[in-house]
């Protein structure tokens, strides 16, 4: 642990009971935070998306409840609370119910280990991004599991595209973020961001950092299982694909979460090709405390290119999707590594 | 604390083990084993290997245990239920098993071990550099070799999902 706040948490904790019983109770403070973080970002992009969808549709969207609408989506989340939870005959009850922890505790664990700021990391492990990339790989059980246990043919078979999906596109995640792993010599989160002290890494990368770049928000849309890529829950062909049978609550689970991977995804992409909370140039290295302000400009613009997605490309067929990824983008990245390590050796990197 | 935590991991390993075993429903299995996998992946967390940790996470629970659940999926309707064994095939299983842990516990109780009070986290970086040195004590021949059995695999798995097609496409070569 990291968190400035937490060690001035854990000494007044610990003035006033045992040591153990402060350790323990530091872990829920802080795990209750990132609980607040994940629901609050989640319900803030819900709104973000349906106020980008109506602008790029040229409606106004929801301006009603609140300010410009800010309040509408904690009111739809009160609505999904008092939801009753239906659920299919003959379901597994049991894995039905379970399907939507694995989703959130995947996406939640992953927020902890994200950069916001210099000292706001709660788990600044050595192998950061080897661990984002293992714990993002869990998530995907989550879907095959609520698909197969809703008891339901569309469910079952958005789950497998879901899983064929992930499963292909995990590759491309992971070796672009390689590439980028060959220019810093870290995998650890806070290291990553110090290398690019000299410069983020899509400067200091030029080629190779642009194509990795774009491979990596590619293979990112279509992890979230965001349009085009969103077979998963086509619509028009499978109803709302593994979340058919789930209501209220459970729904909202699935929904929250599919919101926060997008914006993992973009922090992830924030941390390793753009600088995290450097400010562009420095201009803001004095006021440390800016650093939350420009991670999430960065963030926050890289979602809105990947909601600019939605509205811009037509789905892909499954065939499409999958020849995408094996025949283009795993090549072209294996390629970009050789490219990327023979720059990094040769020492044609850009330094500011 | 380390101690709590160990023991309520080994005990929540355990249970799942036996329960992975003992259902009668497919996919149910298949979730309490991915739960022992990750109970061996807060272990390796517990004593501080991280890499290996994160390697049991990547290749285990979301490798492996996909690729089952995926053909469970394929294969197994949601009403279908194991067949139980016969009485006496369980009792004999039973004791099959129970000698298991018997030689198991022999073994371990009959070494002494010591108890490291320091220990350091291993670098991602050392263990790079100890899989491709050819040193005392590199692991590149391993590393190697590995390497050759996996793309044989590979290859051989695309030759067997392929086997007709190809054998069609040859036959009209010249």
């Amino acid at each position: 642990m990291v968190l400035n706040i937490s060690n001035s948490l854990r000494e007044w904790l610990s003035t006033m009971m045992p040591e153990t019983t402060a350790h323990i109770l530091e872990m829920v403070i802080i795990a209750l935070i990132y609980l607040g973080i994940f629901s609050i970002a989640g319900l803030f992009l819900v709104l973000m998306e349906r106020r980008v969808a109506a602008w790029f549709q040229l409606r106004i969207g929801p301006n009603r409840v609140g300010y410009q609408g800010l309040l509408q989506t904690i009111a739809d989340a009160l609505k999904l609370v008092s939801k009753e939870l239906t659920g299919t005959e003959r379901a597994d009850k049991f894995l039905y119910n379970l399907a939507p922890y694995f989703v959130i505790i995947s996406s939640l664990m992953a927020l902890g280990l994200i950069p916001f700021t210099e000292n706001f990391q709660a788990f600044d492990i050595n192998i950061g991004i080897f661990f984002l990339i293992a714990i993002s790989s869990i998530g995907v059980i989550g879907i095959l599991l609520g698909g197969w246990a809703s008891n339901n043919k569309y469910s079952l078979i958005g789950a497998m595209r879901s899983g064929v999906q992930t499963i292909s596109y995990e590759l491309s995640v992971g070796l672009s973020l390689l590439t980028m792993i060959v220019l810093t010599g870290s995998l650890q989160l806070s290291e990553i961001v110090e290398v690019q002290k000299n410069g983020w890494l899509i400067v200091q990368g030029h080629i190779p950092a642009i194509i990795a770049f774009m491979i990596f928000i590619i293979a990112g849309t279509a992890e979230t299982n965001r349009a085009p890529f969103d077979m998963v829950e086509a619509e028009s062909e499978l109803g709302a694909g593994f979340h058919t049978e789930y209501s209220g609550m459970k729904f909202a689970y699935f929904f929250l979460a599919e919101f926060i991977n997008m914006f993992i995804i973009a922090a992830i992409a924030t941390t390793v090709f753009f600088g995290a909370w450097l400010s562009p140039f420095g201009i803001t290295e004095s006021l440390p405390w800016l650093g939350i302000f420009w991670f999430l400009l960065k963030t926050l613009a890289l979602v809105f290119l990947m909601m600019w997605f939605r509205w811009t490309f037509p789905r892909l067929r499954v065939d499409q999707l999958l020849t995408l990824e094996w025949k283009y983008l795993l090549p072209i990245n294996l390629v970009n590594i050789v490219i990327m390590a023979w720059v990094v050796w040769q020492n044609l990197t850009i330094q500011i | 604390m380390e101690r709590i935590l160990f023991y309520i991991l080994a005990l929540s390993m355990v249970g799942f083990a036996i329960a992975a075993v003992s259902s009668r429903k497919m996919l149910r299995s298949v979730i309490y084993l991915l739960f022992v996998l990750v109970g061996v992946a807060g272990l390796f967390f517990l004593i501080d290997y991280n890499f290996l940790a994160a390697i049991q996470l990547t290749v285990y629970a979301g490798g492996i245990i996909v690729l089952i659940i995926f053909s469970v999926l394929l294969v197994h309707h949601i009403e279908l239920k194991l067949e139980m064994a016969k009485p006496k095939r369980r009792i004999l299983t039973g004791i099959l098993c129970l000698l298991g842990i018997g030689v198991f516990i022999s073994t371990i109780y009959s070494h002494s071990f010591d108890v490291v009070g320091e220990h350091t986290t291993t670098l991602t970086s050392d263990i790079g550099k100890r899989l491709l040195s050819v040193e005392d004590g590199g692991f590149i021949l391993p590393f190697e070799v590995i390497s050759v059995l996996l793309l044989a695999a590979m290859i051989g798995a695309i030759i067997i999902a392929k086997g007709k097609k190809l054998n069609e496409k040859t036959k009209d070569l010249p």
